[in-house]
C-alpha cells in the first residue's frame, strides 16, 4: 500500500505541518518509509474525512439516478470518506437483507464507507415498526434510523421507536413534516408563495412535529436527530431543549445555508426541494445556530433525479438537489467567509460531530499518529464556476449550475488510500 | 412589449396602457360587418388548454382569427398529453409545426413562465391562466371594461371579492388594476387570503359591508363550494350570507359603481341573479372586451417580431393599420 507524505498543510487551518500516512493510518513522521509518495499541501487546508449522515444513494430501485457507486464517487470528490444511505430506496430499506447488500455494495465501491439508515416504519409506511433490531445486530450495524422523505407522524409510533431503540444506542432521525399541513405543499408558505400562487409548506408544520418529537423524547429519555431543520423556529425548539440537557441532535443542509425561496420566482424545479427553501431570516437563525452549536452538523441530503424529472413544470417535478460535491465549498461561503466558522469548527461539524451521532467509529478522529487515517485536503483560495457536467453523479440537478464557488477539494484519503488525488477521482 | 406575456404583476404601466389603447382601436371591429383584418395572415397561433376552458378558449380562438391567424388548438384530453407526454415534448412539438405564439393554460402555476424560459420554444408565449397564479389577459379586459365605464383608474375604488387565495384572476387583478393606479381592496374569510397579502400593494378586508359604500366597481370571485369539504368556510349558505352579493348589498353600492364578474358564475351563492342580472352588471361585455384584449395582445406580441419574409416591412405596415382603423372609428 502506498505511504503518503503530506507536506506543509494547514492542520484544522492552523500553521503548516508535515503528515504521514501508512498502512492505512496517520503515523510519526519518523517512521516514513523511503518509498512515501510526497503529497504537496502547500496552502491547503487539512480536515479528517467528512461525514454525511443524509445521503440519497437511490440504490437498490432507482439506478437511472444514482448508484452505490456513483454517489460514493461523488461522495469522495466532496472530501467525504463516510456516507449514511437513506432507507427511501425500493425496495424499502427496512430488512437485515436490504441494509447488508447496500453495505456490500458500498464496500464493492470502496470510495467511502457506506453506512446504512434503516427505515423506522415498514415500507415507510407509518404503521408498523420494522425490524430495527435485526438490522442493528446486521453486519450493516445499523444504528441511525428514518423514514426521511416521510414524517414518523403518528405519535405512539414515534414514542416507541425512540424506546425501542435504546436498547442498542440507537438514534431516530426524523424528517419532521406534518403531513397534513402540507399537502401538495411546493414551496415555503410566504409571500412568495402568495404571490407565485404555490401551495405554502408553512414552517409550523416542521416545528409542531419538532416540539413533539423534542418531548417525547425527553419523556422516554431517548436520541432524537432533527433531519434538515429549516426554519428560524425550529432552531429556537433545538437550543431550548439542548438547554434542558435533553439528547436532541440535528443537523442544516447546506442549500438552507446559502438559498433562499424568492429563486422559487424563476419557477425553475432546480430549486424545489423538501424541505423547501425558506427566508433570509431563516438562513441567517440555521447560520446562527450552526456557529453556536446548536444544529451539531452539515448534512448534504444529496438527493438526485433523472432529468426528465426536473425538465418540467414546477407541479410536476420531483423534489430535491445534489449536495456532495458542493458541500464544503457552500459552507465555506455561507459560513467560513463570513467568519462565523474556522476550519476547525468546519471539522467539527461536518466529521466530528456526524460521526458521534452516527456512532460511526475510525471517522471524525483527531489526526494524530495512530488514528484511521481519513482526511481531506482542501485548497480554499481556490474558485471554481460549478458545471453540473463535471458531475461524478449520475445526476445533474444541481442549484449551483454556473455560480461561483470558494474552496476544492484537493485529495481525499479513506483509510490511507486515496480517492481523490490533484483534485481527480481515483 | 416583451415577447411573452406571462404575468400582470412584471407589465408596466406604459406597456399595460399600450394593450388597453390597442384593444380600444380592436373594439370598434366588433361594431363593422365584417369583424377581421389581415394583420397576421400566416402567423400560427397554438391554444395549448392543459384545463378544459371553453370561455378563455373560445375568446382567444375569436381574437386570432379577426386578426386572421392560423389556429391551432391543442387539448390535453385525448391527446398524447393524457398518454403521459411531458409539457417539454408538447412544446417541442408545437415548435415542430412552427407556432409563433402559444397561448398556455395550466394547473401547474409557472408552467407558461417555464415554457417561456426554457428554451424548448422560440414563439412567444402568453399565459391564459396558471394554476393558482395569474390570468393576465382576465385583468387586462377587467381594466379595460373598468375605464370604458369609470375612466382614467387613477384612485378609482376597486373591491374584488371571494376566494383570493385560489384566484388567478384575483392575483392579476390586485398587480394590474395597482400598477395602474386604482386603489384595490381584497375581500375574503380570513381562510381565503393568502398568508403575506399584507405586502401586496392593495388593502384587505374580511368584511364585505365596510368595502362597499365608497367603492366604484365590485368584482365578485367564482367560488367553489367543494372548498368547504377542506373547512376554508363551513358551508356555501355561509359563505353566501356573509361574502355573497345579495340585493341589499347591492342597494348600497354608489350609484355609478358597476357589478363585474370573470365567469363562470355560481348564481345564488357569491352573486344573487338579479344583481347579475342588473343594467350596473357589466359581465356580457366583459366577455365581449376579452376578444378585443386577446387581439390586442397578439398584435402587439407578434407584430413586433415579423417573421422571415415580413421583418422589413412590418414596423411601418403595423402603423399605418392602426392609424387607418383609428380613422375608420372616427
Amino acid at each position: 500500500m502506498t505511504s503518503y507524505r503530506i507536506t506543509g498543510a494547514r492542520l484544522l487551518g492552523a500553521d503548516p505541518t508535515d503528515l504521514l500516512l501508512t498502512d492505512g493510518r496517520l503515523a510519526d513522521l519518523d517512521d516514513a518509509p523511503t518509498d512515501a509518495v510526497t503529497v504537496d499541501a502547500d496552502g491547503l487546508v487539512a480536515l479528517p474525512g467528512l461525514v454525511d449522515l443524509h445521503t440519497h444513494l437511490r440504490e437498490p430501485g432507482r439506478e437511472d439516478s444514482e448508484t452505490v457507486a456513483t454517489g460514493s464517487r461523488a461522495a469522495a470528490a466532496g472530501g467525504f470518506t463516510a456516507v449514511h444511505a437513506m432507507a427511501n430506496t425500493d425496495p424499502v430499506a427496512d430488512t437485515a437483507g436490504v441494509v447488508e447488500q447496500v453495505l456490500n455494495l458500498g464496500l464493492a465501491a470502496g470510495y467511502c464507507d457506506v453506512r446504512p439508515v434503516g427505515a423506522v416504519t415498514v415500507g415507510l409506511g407509518g404503521t408498523r415498526l420494522a425490524e430495527l433490531g435485526a438490522m442493528a445486530d446486521s453486519a450493516a450495524q445499523v444504528r441511525m434510523f428514518s423514514d426521511d422523505g416521510k414524517c414518523v407522524s403518528d405519535a405512539v409510533l414515534m414514542r416507541r421507536a425512540l424506546e425501542y431503540v435504546k436498547a442498542f444506542d440507537g438514534v431516530i432521525a426524523q424528517h419532521a413534516q406534518e403531513p397534513r399541513l402540507t399537502e401538495d405543499a411546493q414551496m415555503n408558505e410566504g409571500t412568495m408563495s402568495g404571490v407565485l400562487g404555490m401551495q405554502g409548506w408553512p414552517a409550523v408544520a416542521e416545528e409542531a412535529i419538532i416540539a413533539r418529537d423534542i418531548l417525547l423524547t425527553a419523556h422516554v429519555g431517548s436520541r432524537l436527530h432533527v433531519c434538515h431543520v429549516s426554519t428560524a423556529g425550529s432552531v429556537e425548539l433545538i437550543r431550548w431543549a439542548k438547554g434542558k440537557g435533553w439528547n436532541v441532535t440535528a443537523e442544516v443542509t447546506p442549500h438552507h445555508l446559502l438559498l433562499t425561496d424568492d429563486l422559487v420566482a424563476t419557477y425553475d424545479p432546480i430549486y424545489k426541494v423538501n424541505p423547501p427553501l425558506r427566508t433570509s431570516g431563516d438562513v441567517e437563525a440555521l447560520r446562527a445556530g450552526l456557529a453556536d452549536g446548536t444544529i451539531d452538523c452539515v448534512a448534504t441530503d444529496h438527493a438526485p433525479h433523472p432529468t426528465e424529472d426536473k425538465e418540467c413544470e414546477w407541479g410536476a417535478a420531483a423534489m430535491g438537489m445534489l449536495g456532495l460535491e458542493t458541500a464544503l465549498s457552500v459552507v465555506q461561503q455561507a459560513m467560513v467567509d463570513t467568519g462565523l466558522l474556522d476550519w476547525a469548527d468546519v471539522a467539527d461539524r461536518m466529521s466530528v460531530r456526524p460521526a458521534q451521532i452516527g456512532r460511526l467509529g475510525g471517522h471524525g478522529q483527531p489526526l494524530e499518529p495512530g488514528a484511521p487515517a481519513n482526511l481531506v485536503l482542501v485548497d480554499p483560495a481556490a474558485t471554481r464556476t460549478i458545471d453540473p457536467r463535471d458531475s461524478a453523479s449520475l445526476s445533474r440537478n444541481t442549484p449551483y449550475a454556473g455560480r461561483e464557488l470558494p474552496g476544492r477539494v484537493v485529495a481525499t484519503f479513506l483509510r490511507g488510500r486515496a480517492t481523490v488525488l490533484d483534485g481527480k477521482l481515483q | 412589449m416583451k415577447r411573452h406575456l406571462l404575468s400582470s404583476a412584471d407589465l408596466s404601466r406604459a406597456d399595460a396602457l399600450q394593450v388597453l389603447d390597442t384593444a380600444e382601436e380592436l373594439r370598434t371591429l366588433a361594431n363593422r360587418p365584417i369583424k377581421k383584418l389581415p394583420t397576421l395572415r400566416g402567423r400560427t397561433v397554438v391554444n395549448l388548454f392543459f384545463e378544459d376552458s371553453t370561455r378563455t378558449r373560445i375568446s382567444f380562438e375569436a381574437a386570432a382569427k379577426r386578426l386572421s391567424a392560423d389556429v391551432i388548438n391543442f387539448s390535453a384530453k385525448g391527446s398524447s398529453v393524457s398518454k403521459g407526454e411531458s409539457l417539454k415534448d408538447t412544446a417541442l412539438t408545437l415548435e415542430a409545426m412552427g407556432a409563433d405564439a402559444v397561448v398556455i393554460r395550466h394547473g401547474s402555476s409557472g408552467a407558461p413562465h417555464r415554457l417561456a424560459t426554457s428554451g424548448w420554444v422560440r414563439s412567444s408565449v402568453v399565459n391564459a391562466g396558471d394554476g393558482t397564479h395569474e390570468h393576465p389577459t382576465q385583468a387586462l379586459l377587467d381594466a379595460f371594461t373598468l375605464r370604458r365605464h369609470l375612466g382614467d383608474l387613477d384612485g378609482r375604488r376597486v373591491t374584488i371579492v371571494g376566494d383570493v387565495l385560489h384566484s388567478r384572476v384575483a392575483r392579476s387583478n390586485a398587480w394590474l388594476l395597482s400598477t395602474l393606479g386604482a386603489d384595490v381592496t381584497l375581500v375574503a374569510p380570513p381562510t381565503l387570503l393568502p398568508v403575506g397579502v399584507e405586502n401586496w400593494p392593495v388593502q384587505s378586508s374580511y368584511d364585505l359591508d365596510s368595502a362597499l359604500d365608497k367603492c366604484d366597481a365590485v368584482m365578485m370571485l367564482r367560488v367553489q363550494r367543494e372548498r368547504m369539504n377542506a373547512a376554508f368556510f363551513p358551508s356555501a349558505r355561509e359563505y353566501s350570507r356573509r361574502y355573497g352579493l345579495d340585493g341589499r348589498r347591492f342597494a348600497r353600492l354608489p350609484e355609478h359603481a358597476i357589478v363585474m364578474h370573470p365567469g363562470p358564475m355560481n348564481r345564488g351563492m357569491e352573486i344573487a341573479a338579479d344583481v347579475a342580472d342588473s343594467a350596473r352588471s357589466v359581465i356580457v361585455e366583459q366577455v365581449t372586451n376579452g376578444v378585443a384584449v386577446r387581439m390586442a395582445v397578439l398584435y402587439l406580441l407578434l407584430s413586433g417580431q415579423p417573421g422571415e419574409s415580413e421583418r422589413d416591412v412590418a414596423p411601418t405596415t403595423r402603423e399605418s393599420e392602426l392609424s387607418g382603423l383609428a380613422g375608420a372609428a372616427r
